[in-house]
């Protein structure tokens, strides 16, 4: 059985229909990247796969657990990582990791440990006491992903990890992301809109477009179904996903995407 | 651990959160103790002089203390949901909503960091019935019932803030709102003035206001010959009775903050 598979998973707002009946499968140990221009539906998707937002219809199974017949149990199967910066600016890398250790079931004999072990294995160890508003963007999303980890969920969302940093940092983040998938076998689906982060890290790729998940497969496989094997990815993604066009709260997710790359950078 | 114990594992872990962050920066809760000084010192002076409010045996400056202290704490809690409106336009929120954490165990660890606020904010006004001669009650039993008081009245406020806060979803309407609300909830109250001396339809609405029983619970512990209108038991059952209420329509509502 696949960790995750969304079965005709739909969800409108007001005035669209945000996702719209995609139906996808994610297997065990896999990076799913998900892609599509701004206003695909990716952002949504997200929200409904974490239990933030409840599905119009259809539904999903992750880890065996039904999104809207038991959120809770899919809650503490899951780690989270949103688009916005989610650590608390006015507590130190330790307090935070210490504070989601309580709140995501971490046996109270193990908060220390796990929380040291996180710090290490970001390499946050010497900044562990500093508060987290005087580091980095890399250093804040390194944080964030650390404490997605301390309860060792099975599957891990990451909504545009990569937003707002310099290449360095970037380079950073996904390495520990990747450390993460080799040590803990957590399987991870992502959202970005760096085709070369998808090209190189991603073990499977889905385009979304208006709320349909349009096409689906390794990016050789993208490349083949585009009519052209030797396209780069970029050239893939224009394809399929056509050309711009303007999308209702074009402006609001513009500004919020800006407002977080001026928080991290 | 049972169900109960993690619930309040959870909830301590917010205030814990809370407390570091009141320690680390105390400017926000002493700026607060300026208004209530000023209505202790002006308002409540001249009306003393004045005469014009009978308050039975009480001197005014005794009768008005617990209201000022019931005010001071509401003014800071009717604003307490503007924190989450922050935490949401970071992505804080977004973050605990999605960990295996009762949403209720969160909205409860609010309400009790407001409850802490609350009794910090009213050492201020204590110090300041002191300093103004208000004939404070010391017995340990009665300090104790103005704490349930400060801290019950606090986590109602905060949470009632925090409903609004879900229900509006930005700071701009937020901050309008709470400026509407303050005024009409401290006015229809006993906090400066004895029910009795209010129009009917007024009488009404202050006996439906949980500042009224905050107020009224103060009044019979915090000053030397304090007396109430209601009953210990009405007082603490409205109180904890609205609270509890609040907390589990705040926790239905905290979800769709995020969204």
């Amino acid at each position: 059985m696949s960790l995750l598979e969304t079965h005709s998973l739909t969800c409108a707002f007001d005035d669209l229909i945000a996702v719209d009946h995609v139906t996808f499968n994610v297997e065990k140990t896999e990076v799913f990247g998900l892609v599509g221009p701004n206003g695909a539906g990716k952002s949504t998707m997200i929200k409904v796969l974490t239990t933030l937002r409840r599905p119009t219809s259809g539904t999903a199974i992750i880890c065996g657990h039904d999104i809207t017949q038991n959120p809770a149990a899919v809650r503490s199967m899951i780690g989270y990582v949103p688009q916005m910066v989610s650590a608390d600016g006015d507590l130190t890398a330790r307090e935070n990791l210490m504070l989601y250790s309580k709140l995501v079931d971490v046996p109270s004999g193990e908060r220390k440990s796990r929380t040291l072990e996180a710090l290490e294995f970001m390499n946050l160890a010497d900044v562990a006491d500093k508060r987290v508003r005087q580091f980095s963007g890399g250093m804040i999303r390194r944080l964030e992903i650390a404490q997605s980890m301390l309860h060792r969920p099975a599957m891990l969302f990451l909504d545009e990890p990569t937003v707002g940093l310099d290449p360095v940092a970037r380079a950073s983040v996904w390495e520990h992301i990747m450390q993460l998938r080799d040590t803990y076998q957590t399987t991870i689906l992502l959202t970005t809109h760096m085709m070369e982060e998808v090209e190189n890290l991603c073990t499977k790729i889905g385009i979304m477009n208006h709320g349909k998940m349009i096409a689906i497969g390794t990016a050789s496989d993208l490349k083949t179904a585009s009519g052209n094997p030797d396209a780069t990815l970029d050239e893939v993604f224009i394809k399929f996903a056509g050309a711009e066009q303007a999308t209702p709260g074009g402006f609001e997710q513009a500004a919020r995407s800006r407002r977080t790359a001026r928080r991290l950078g | 651990m049972t169900l109960v114990g993690r619930f309040f594992m959870k909830a301590f872990a917010i205030v814990e959160v809370e407390m570091i962050k009141i320690r680390r920066d105390p400017t926000e809760i002493l700026s607060r103790a300026i208004q209530p000084a000023l209505w202790m010192l002006v308002f409540g002076q001249v009306m003393q002089h004045a005469k014009a409010i009978q308050t039975g045996k009480l001197a005014y400056m005794d009768f008005m203390a617990p209201g000022i202290l019931a005010q001071s704490v509401l003014f800071t809690s009717i604003f307490y949901g503007l924190s989450a409106i922050w935490e949401r336009d970071l992505g804080i929120l977004q973050k605990y909503l999605v960990s295996p954490t009762p949403r209720s165990a969160l909205v409860t660890g609010k309400a009790i960091s407001a409850g802490i606020r609350g009794l910090i904010q009213s050492l201020f006004v204590y110090a300041l019935s002191l300093a103004l001669g208000v004939q404070l009650n010391w017995n340990p039993v009665s300090l104790l019932g103005g704490m349930v008081a400060i801290v019950l009245g606090a986590a109602f406020f905060s949470t009632f803030s925090l409903i609004i806060a879900c229900i509006v979803k930005s700071r701009e309407r937020f901050m309008g709102i709470g400026q509407v609300l303050t005024m009409p909830l401290f006015f229809a109250s006993n906090a400066i003035y004895p029910i009795s001396m209010m129009p009917t339809w007024l009488q009404v609405i202050s006996k439906v206001n949980p500042l009224t029983y905050q107020v009224d619970l103060l009044r019979s512990t915090m000053i030397v010959g304090g007396t109430q209108a209601f009953s210990l038991g009405v007082d603490i059952a409205v109180l904890f009775g609205a609270t509890i209420v609040a907390i589990l329509i705040a926790a239905r509502l905290y979800p769709g903050l995020a969204s």
